[in-house]
């Protein structure tokens, strides 16, 4: 590496043309390169200056919070907003926290995970490599399903829900998002299984293997990149949901966002901005955690269509 | 004696609207090393997967070992397989991969280990069978692949272009080691190509495939010497052979092409010809000599190619470009004067028109 300097264009050029070119070409620093540091810089603290307010916060105490200097450091750290917004908060009428969503987010959320997941890969296999009758058909309804805004559906939804008895009751969310999850996880696993090559596929059918043995024993081992993205994208999706939660989940099964909503949209007493915010921070906790330890496989999982056996 | 093994009986076979085999048969013996042989989009490899049962037949029925396997799966037609991509499954040690599908016939592990150490050694991939296809080379993928359908036991071996990614050195060994296989298992071997260099060397019949139809159908000498018709005359034999166009005169028994000349009193059906008929001489570059006394034609060398093994040279009668194979030592120059004849035992004809042998 040479010593960076400033030049201008027709520096470097001069400089260029007054070497021999051999080895790697040299860098040099230009005014077009700082000005594109300094706009990533300028994003890069648009983008973290709410979670910055939100950290710091939820350290303040009360007091602090309305001499209302939002962008200070605490002068005083005090943690007690975050035990009560996980334990006492008021949700309604309950002062629990938002502990019980919490569980209610992840009994919602794993089945719905495994089924929706489970379900799509086989479906994406089946379209990709089983060209039945109708497939493309399927196919063309996977695609519009994948993008018709959810709300549409709410109501006839209900109502069937209703109908079944399911309405209100953890497997009734439970089946909701699997059927929203289905359109675009189906799509993504087809997209996948389609990039392969289809001469795995062949040999498998002549070595004996049927629908289910290809699929256990062919398809799924390789299917490891893929499945981490559908992972994720469902795991965000049902945790970040709120509408669905709201309307299906019923009184027993509320999610944490749910609920964190319910802390926050206070209509008496004093709204205590510390707990409100540290409720936030718990709330986002488990997408956060998601896409940072998966950051890297999640990457790989979209570039993965370039990957050939 | 000579039993047929394999037996196509009239499939077609249609993708949509495209017809892309008509009306088709094919018998192949017990043993045999058939090659299908096509340029790209001829409908080979079509007919090697309706073989396999990867595909659907429109219409027909594929027999093997007096069993109508039509509407069988393939893993029920007692063949094995080998493509050109080894289609290894990724996930899977070399090891896993060859017993995979005596694995899922539900073979007891002694004799599936028997059987693979048998393969490995056959193909000499002891070594590899702890490892991952991506850990592989090109070559050892395809010995691989090759072994897969080995352990099976098959009745029938397809094959579908397995060289074609492979580099010319390689290509050669793998081939040389292909025909090896077949002399010690003396299998049925159904083997796709394009390149007419593995057709000819591994054949023990070619069938020459254009737009769907079999073109000919015989041993490769017969389909180098005697090709049935213009396509086969030019897609068999690099470089290709010599055509000009001609007019017969039977009065001489001479080829007439421009001012030339040409006697065929020594071709073998000359008495199939008719006065004034429009012809198509065809006349391979090895069989052409310069410096004869009969049939001579002179003309001008315009281009030499020196192959090492032989030499090329180029000269053209009556404006159409005409090779012809010389040795190797052989020294000519460029606008060198040459007079030309050709061997016309070893001549093809054809009509003008249905462009089949005559």
């Amino acid at each position: 590496m040479g010593i960076l300097r400033i030049l201008s264009k027709k520096q470097i050029r001069g400089k260029l043309m007054s070497a021999i070119p051999s080895g790697p070409r040299p860098k040099h620093l230009t005014i077009g390169r700082i000005g594109m540091y300094c706009f990533i810089l300028v994003c890069a603290i648009f983008f973290l200056m709410p979670l910055y307010v939100m950290v710091i916060t939820s350290l303040k105490d009360m007091d602090e919070i309305r001499a209302a200097n939002i962008l200070n450091l605490p002068k005083e750290l005090s943690f007690y907003s975050w035990p009560k917004a996980w334990s006492q908060a008021c949700t309604g009428f309950v002062c629990e926290g938002l502990k019980p969503g919490f569980f209610n987010s992840i009994k919602i959320t794993v089945p719905s995970v495994i089924v929706s997941v489970g379900l799509s890969a086989i479906n994406g296999y089946a379209l990709a490599f089983w060209r039945f009758k109708g497939a493309y058909f399927f196919f063309g309804l996977c695609m519009f399903g994948a993008f018709i805004p959810y709300q549409v559906m709410v109501y006839p939804l209900l109502k069937i829900e209703d109908a079944l008895g399911i309405y209100s009751t953890l497997p009734g969310i439970i089946l909701v998002h699997t059927i929203f999850g289905m359109p675009i996880l189906t799509l993504i696993f087809r997209n996948f299984y389609a990039s392969l090559p289809i001469d795995l596929f062949k040999a498998a059918r002549i070595d004996g293997g049927n629908f289910v043995k290809i699929f256990l024993y062919v398809i799924i081992p390789m299917s490891t990149p893929i499945t981490i993205v559908a992972v994720i994208l469902q795991v965000t999706g049902i945790w970040n949901d709120f509408l669905l939660g709201l309307v299906f989940a019923g009184r027993d099964n509320q999610p944490m966002t749910v609920q964190l909503n319910n802390i926050v949209q206070v209509d008496y007493g004093v709204a205590e901005y510390n707990v409100d915010m540290s409720a936030t921070i718990l709330t986002s906790l488990v997408p956060l955690f998601v896409y940072f330890i998966s950051g890297r496989w999640f990457v790989r999982g979209i570039a993965a269509g370039a990957i050939k056996g | 004696m000579m039993k047929n093994n394999v037996e196509v009986k009239n499939i077609s076979f249609s993708y949509g609207k495209t017809e892309i085999l008509k009306d088709l048969s094919l018998d192949i013996r017990e043993g045999e090393f058939m090659v299908l042989l096509g340029p790209s989009g001829c409908g080979k490899t079509t007919l090697l997967n309706c073989i396999a049962g990867l595909l659907d037949l429109t219409d027909g029925q594929i027999w093997i070992e007096d069993d109508n396997v039509t509407w069988k799966e393939p893993k029920d037609r007692h063949i094995g397989m080998v493509f050109q991509s080894y289609a290894l499954y990724p996930s899977m040690t070399v090891e896993k991969n060859l017993s995979f599908g005596l694995r899922m016939m539900g073979t007891a592990k002694k004799i599936i280990d028997d059987k693979i150490e048998k393969a490995a050694n056959l193909l000499q991939i002891n070594e590899l069978l702890k490892r991952k296809p991506s850990q592989l080379s090109g070559g050892q993928r395809q010995r691989v692949a090759i072994g897969r359908a080995l352990v099976r036991d098959a009745k029938v071996f397809l094959f579908d272009e397995p060289l074609s990614n492979l580099d010319a050195k390689l290509r050669a060994e793998l081939r040389y080691e292909i025909k090896k296989l077949h002399r010690d298992l003396s299998n049925t071997m159904i083997y796709v190509t394009h390149d007419q260099i593995e057709a000819m060397t591994l054949a023990d019949r070619i069938s020459v495939m254009k737009d769907g139809l079999i073109q000919q159908l015989d041993t490769p000498k017969q389909i180098y010497n005697k090709p049935a018709n213009l396509f086969v005359a030019g897609f068999i034999g690099s470089p290709s052979m010599n055509f000009l166009n001609a007019k017969f005169d039977k009065t001489n028994q001479n080829l007439i092409v421009g001012k030339q000349h040409i006697n065929i009193t020594k071709y073998e059906n000359i008495n199939n010809l008719i006065d004034g008929q429009e012809v198509v001489f065809g006349i391979r570059p090895e069989n052409i000599k310069i410096d004869k006394n009969e049939n001579i034609i002179k003309c001008n060398v315009e281009l030499v190619e020196p192959m090492g093994a032989d030499t090329l040279v180029w000269t053209s009668i009556e404006g159409t470009p005409i090779s012809i194979r010389l040795e190797g030592s052989s020294n000519y120059n460029l606008n060198d004067e040459i007079n030309i004849s050709f061997d016309i035992n070893k001549s093809s004809i054809f009509d003008n028109k249905s462009e089949e042998r005559i």
